[in-house]
């Protein structure tokens, strides 16, 4: 019996590798993505691994291509992260003089290896998008003592910043106190709102509920939490939700959604009881990450609000690497990209087009 | 007296609508081999299991040894603590681990084992009992008898004063049913009452001292093994006079035979997977013809290779004079074929079904996935089964599982005779039955003969074959060694089969 | 005394071992929790939607609704479960595939057509091939090379949301035909919600091949004795094998309602866990996980049974990080309940309650 179930974890564990290789595998083999075949610069490595720090002072100049190591979750988790890789890999592009290798992970230790593999394969800069914040320090070590610049985007990590040029972060705070102020600003008499909440615990989930729920706490007789639940990014699970509200026949007016998908979700449960939603309508819809067909329900008036979560972090690191490559230190640590809030009354046809993702 | 080492007074068990004891006596001494007899149902397994803690008990007492007050046994681990050990037909050791491991396994105090120390004292234990097993050996890789002996021997070795033998001979074959004779004669010299649970009428006349017969939950009788004849056995258990077991061969009009009617069924140089050695066969219509030969001489694998139950590897079939391919199993059903296997529970019985489901299985199987019996239809079936083969169930949805074995075995009978078959194969059909069923099975396999059914019966004892079968195909080491027919059919006569070796004789 | 106690006990025994009586006790009780707390929870009111149509409204409208894809899901898990004595965990990835393969077929390789591009029915159609071919997939890994059903489908659970992706260029495609929204909304006129009509269909579906099939019978006895089912002419692999296409089959169903209830996919988080849920209703229903015997009725209304539990929990605001420990205690409940030696010590002090009464 003992036996039977070992082995039956050994096979799990096994094929959940492999899986997860094949997952991988198919990642990079996107429409985006002509120029940065993983395989290919496995192929390459060996070749350039002779010529490592001296010969990095000045690549670019000497027409080099400036080898890069991107390690970043994977681009299926969301839209959000499709748009981001896609985003990268327009930018590091063999055109842009670049020689980009790509590795995805959700998982951290899987990163740490490709992370390890980079170092040994001479890149000179490492963009890491780290799953977890822990763990990361003696890799980045390993890193700087090879004389390799670390950007990080997107997420920061729990190490000294020392062993990393700069980091690239979206402040989440900030978009949920934008978005609520944005609310704020649309005087209601009062606020009666759902807050359809993302995965426990993540950044953006924190950042969005945080600037809702200090709101809520200072201004209590105006603002009025109908109920508060995470939906975990799911679209289905926000329909319930708001369709639970609607059955029981409690009055509300706002729909504080952290994601677009939620939303979306939302809008179905109002639509099936015929509640009007949008611009000048008696309830407001907010979504996040600003999708495309989201910023289009927006420009349909069926929205109210959208917040962005930017995703084109890719001319924040291009401006970082013009930096090092000229030689200079970054002027901040900490680079917080602008995020934007868009309204369903000023919002053009042109912003859909640039800022949808 | 003064040397019982256990007496059990007015023990009373009931069950929802059963009653299954009914004041029944049972007394065992220092020293005496006390065979538990009765058929299915008598009795015997619920005595044992109120002895032994695993049912409690409506009514009357247990005394232990000289002791006045009567005892109470909450578990079997109780009963184990108060010196009444049981070994049952199954092997409940665990095969993975040393004869050692197996012998000491549950009882150390404290969790550091000393594994030489152990190694020795078991191998003190073994050798005192001369069981041939090392104590380093892996359980499972000793034969099933030294795997009971083994078990027997732990049980022996935590001081018991009463010991259980529940059928522990059923599956061992005649040289490692000496054995453990041998060792049960060892321990009652020894002074151990030993209680021997076991259907083989030769193995009671054989070791034991005494008889104590059940029937219906009640107690018919103790007996000194030399004052109760066989016959008389028998007739107490069935609580019935016997008309001459021994002859019921001719009782049955048999089926008259054509001259150069082409055989139901012949096989031509068939082997299988299963290591059976290249063997040609052939069954007549109205015929009962039986393979013989010692445990795991291949008698089984061979009608196994004829129903397609394990892949053949050569060999051409002919069914009624005409060529057949049979590859698997419903290959062989749709020819007319049905196989009773020799493992009831692990290829017969389906547990969880109900009787009905079970007897009507093989029948569906046949008619298709498309046309499903009606619930009225399958009860039909079932119900006339039942009510044919005299099956002991509470109702047709009684799950099969919960039957005693004998009725189990009647149930898949059915199934196959609702197939309504031309050729049957029964591999053991009689094993761990009672008598009584026992000569029913006989009685109605002639039955079917006669009316012209082909049926190939094989069967662990000799006496049972050359009771039912016209020819025996003998086999030694998966070969066909010999074909015995007319006045050869006799005892001495396979016996030198088997052990002489000779075709040509 | 003894007749009495014997009769009465022989009523709750049966009772007690009828396992439909599992999922009606949780039923039970979460109806008369509701009913003491809030009985506005059973009111239905009649109301008309965004489009003009006439609909009902009310939680148990609701969970009626939302409960569809579990019961439909239920039912192949019910079958996969007694015939491979093995669960299915691949079902919410798979149901990842079949959307996606169906909003591929509906809105071609553009992902914000303006109309549709194929027919509904073709892109069902599709969506039934793929997802059958799914359960294939599974069902030869168990069937036919014996690997355990858990880490058999470890595959297409890990895989499966990257497929799903894949097959769409990893874009998310949006259905622009309202119709589409029919099947996880309503249709025009009918007051009822449709996946409502769906999972019944389904439903009678099974038990029509149940009744002139003997899907049951092979399945069961496959499940409890392979070896024994195999001498009687069956085909064990077979079996199984068709058990898990059959799950494939309702999983592209589960995969029409969930993408229709929004008009588009989310590859990860569609029908995410579902697969716990519709194994959790096949042990709700009080079928043993370990296979043999089903009782498919059991298993549908343990579906019904957690979507309640679920908007019970919504309803009462527990916040909804909270639901799964919920779901946990039931589940250990549940665990506990029907192991067999839990049930006869029940039995026996109910015997003895009884017994006792009878004395005095």
């Amino acid at each position: 019996m003992k036996k039977k179930v070992l082995a039956a974890i050994m096979a799990a564990a096994m094929v959940a590798l492999t899986a997860c290789g094949g997952a991988a595998a198919t990642a990079p083999a996107e429409p985006a993505a002509p120029a940065a075949e993983p395989a290919a610069t496995e192929e390459a490595a060996p070749a350039e691994e002779e010529a490592p720090a001296e010969e990095e002072a000045a690549p670019a100049a000497s027409g080099e291509l400036i080898k890069v190591g991107i390690i970043n979750n994977d681009p299926n988790e969301s839209g959000y992260r499709t748009a981001n890789d896609k985003d990268l890999k327009a930018a590091f592009s063999e055109e842009n003089g670049f020689d980009a290798s790509f590795a995805y992970s959700l998982k951290n230790d899987e990163q740490i290896t490709a992370a390890q593999k980079f170092i040994q394969d001479g890149v000179d800069y490492l963009l890491l998008s780290a799953a977890d914040t822990a763990g990361w320090d003696s890799v980045l070590k390993d890193a700087q003592d090879a004389g390799i610049h670390v950007i990080l985007f997107d997420r920061t990590i729990d190490a000294d910043p020392s062993l990393y040029s700069a980091s690239i972060v979206s402040d989440m705070d900030k978009e949920g106190e934008t978005a609520v102020a944005w609310l704020e600003g649309q005087n209601l008499d009062e606020y009666n709102v759902i807050h359809i909440q993302g995965v426990m615990g993540s950044a953006a989930q924190k950042g969005r509920s945080g600037a809702l729920d200090s709101k809520v706490a200072s201004d209590g007789d105006k603002w009025k939490i109908v109920t508060q639940q995470t939906a975990e990014w799911n679209a289905e699970k926000a329909q319930q939700i708001v369709q639970s509200v609607i059955d029981s026949g409690e009055k509300f007016n706002v729909i504080y959604a952290e994601n677009d998908d939620m939303a979306k979700g939302a809008v179905a449960a109002l639509d099936a009881a015929n509640i009007s939603h949008g611009v000048g309508k008696d309830v407001i819809v907010m979504g996040f990450d600003c999708n495309k067909w989201a910023l289009q329900e927006l420009l349909d008036q069926n929205w109210n609000y959208d917040g962005q979560c930017n995703p084109f972090q890719s001319e924040y690191i291009l401006k970082v690497i013009d930096e090092l490559q000229a030689g200079n230190e970054p002027a901040e640590k900490t680079i917080v990209m602008n995020e934007k809030g868009f309204d369903a009354t000023t919002i053009t046809a042109d912003d859909v087009e640039n800022y949808g993702i | 007296m003064g040397n019982e080492v256990l007496k059990m007074r007015g023990i009373d068990k009931v069950f929802p609508g059963v009653r299954a004891l009914q004041n029944v006596d049972f007394t065992l001494c220092k020293g005496e081999i006390h065979a538990l007899m009765g058929e299915n149902g008598a009795g015997k397994s619920t005595l044992i299991k109120v002895l032994t803690g695993v049912y409690p008990k409506d009514g009357g007492d247990i005394f232990l040894g000289e002791n006045l007050e009567p005892v109470t046994i909450k578990s079997p681990q109780d009963a184990q603590n108060q010196g009444i050990s049981t070994v049952y037909q199954e092997i409940t050791l665990c095969p993975n681990l040393s004869v050692a491991e197996n012998m000491f396994i549950g009882r150390q105090k404290g969790s550091i084992q000393n594994w030489k120390k152990m190694n020795e004292a078991a191998g003190a234990i073994l050798n005192e009992l001369t069981i041939p097993a090392k104590p380093t050996q892996q359980l499972a890789s000793c034969s099933i008898a030294v795997q009971q002996m083994v078990a027997i021997a732990r049980a022996v070795d935590m001081d018991c004063k009463v010991l259980i033998l529940d059928e522990p001979t059923s599956s061992l074959d005649e040289q490692e049913v000496e054995k453990l004779f041998k060792l049960m004669r060892d321990l009652k010299a020894k002074g151990v009452g030993i209680i021997f649970v076991t259907h083989f009428l030769d193995q009671v006349y054989e070791v034991c001292d005494k008889i104590t017969v059940l029937r219906d939950g009640q107690l018919v009788g103790e007996y000194e093994i030399k004052d109760l004849p066989r016959v008389q056995l028998v007739s107490k258990m069935l609580g019935k006079e016997l008309d001459d077991m021994s002859d019921i061969k001719s009782e049955n009009a048999t089926y008259e035979k054509k001259e150069g009617e082409t055989p139901v069924f012949t096989a031509k140089n068939l082997s299988s997977t299963e290591a059976v050695h290249p063997f040609d066969f052939h069954i007549n219509k109205g015929e009962v013809n039986g393979f013989t030969g010692l445990l795991g001489s291949g008698r089984s694998e061979c009608v196994r290779a004829i129903f397609g139950a394990d892949r053949n590897l050569s060999g051409e079939k002919t069914k009624d004079g005409k060529q057949v391919k049979i590859s698997k199993p419903i290959d062989a059903m749709k020819k007319g074929i049905a196989y009773l296997p020799e493992d009831r529970k692990v290829d017969g019985i389906v547990g969880d079904l109900s009787v009905r489901d079970n007897i009507v299985l093989a029948y569906q199987v046949l008619k298709g996935a498309l046309h499903p019996f009606s619930k009225a239809e399958a009860y039909k079936f079932a119900d006339e089964y039942i009510k044919l083969l005299d099956i002991k169930t509470a109702s047709a949805d009684t799950p099969i599982k919960s039957l005693s074995g004998g009725n189990q075995q009647k149930v898949i009978l059915a199934r196959w005779l609702l197939t309504h078959p031309d050729y049957l194969i029964l591999d053991e059909p009689t094993r761990g039955i009672d008598v009584g069923t026992k000569v029913d099975i006989q009685k109605l396999v002639l039955k079917l003969a006669s009316e012209g059914m082909a049926v190939t019966f094989i069967s662990s004892e000799t006496d049972e074959m050359l009771r039912t079968c016209s020819r025996l195909i003998v086999m030694r080491d998966r070969h066909v060694v010999g074909e015995l027919t007319g006045d050869d059919l006799n005892q001495n006569k396979i016996m030198s089969t088997i052990a002489g070796g000779e075709k040509n004789e | 005394m003894n007749n009495n106690s014997k009769s009465g006990s022989g009523v709750l025994s049966r009772l007690l071992r009828s396992q439909i009586v599992i999922p009606l006790a949780a039923l039970l009780l979460l109806i008369i929790f509701n009913l003491i707390f809030d009985p506005s929870f059973f009111v239905i009111t009649p109301k008309t939607n965004s489009a003009g149509n006439p609909v009902l409204s009310g939680y148990l409208i609701t969970i009626l609704d939302y409960g569809s894809e579990l019961a439909i899901l239920a039912i192949g898990m019910t079958l996969v479960t007694a015939a491979s004595g093995g669960q299915d965990i691949s079902v919410g990835a798979t149901i990842a595939i079949c959307g996606s393969a169906l909003l591929r077929v509906l809105c071609g390789a553009n992902s914000r057509p303006d109309q549709l591009q194929a027919p509904i029915i073709v892109g069902f159609l599709v969506a039934c091939i793929v997802g059958m071919i799914c359960g294939a997939f599974n069902g030869v890994l168990v069937a036919y090379f014996k690997i355990q059903p858990m880490v058999a489908t470890l595959i297409l659970f890990t895989a499966g949301r990257s497929i799903a992706a894949w097959i769409n260029n990893n874009e998310l495609p949006i259905v622009p035909d309202p119709k589409y929204a029919y099947f996880g909304g309503f249709i025009p006129g009918i007051p009822v919600p449709a996946p409502v009509f769906i999972a019944a269909i389904c439903i009678i579906v099974i038990f029509l091949v149940l009744k002139f099939t003997t899907l049951g019978l092979y399945t069961q006895a496959v499940g409890i004795n392979p070896s024994s089912s195999r001498l009687n002419g069956l085909n064990p692999e077979l079996v199984k094998f068709i058990s898990f296409v059959i799950l494939g089959l309702c999983v592209a169903v589960a995969a029409l309602i969930k993408t229709s209830r929004l008009s588009t996919i989310n590859y990860s988080v569609i029908a995410k866990d579902i697969e716990m849920d519709a194994i959790l209703a096949v042990a709700l229903g009080g079928n043993p996980l370990g296979g043999g015997k089903f009782n498919m009725w059991a298993s549908i209304i343990g579906a019904y049974v957690i979507q309640f539990l679920t908007t019970t929990l919504y309803k009462f605001k527990v916040s909804s990080d909270a639901l799964s420990a919920y779901k946990a205690v039931v589940v250990i409940v549940l665990v506990v309940f029907s192991a067999p030696t839990v049930r006869e010590w029940i039995g026996s002090k109910f015997k003895k309650l009884t017994g006792k009464k009878g004395v005095a």
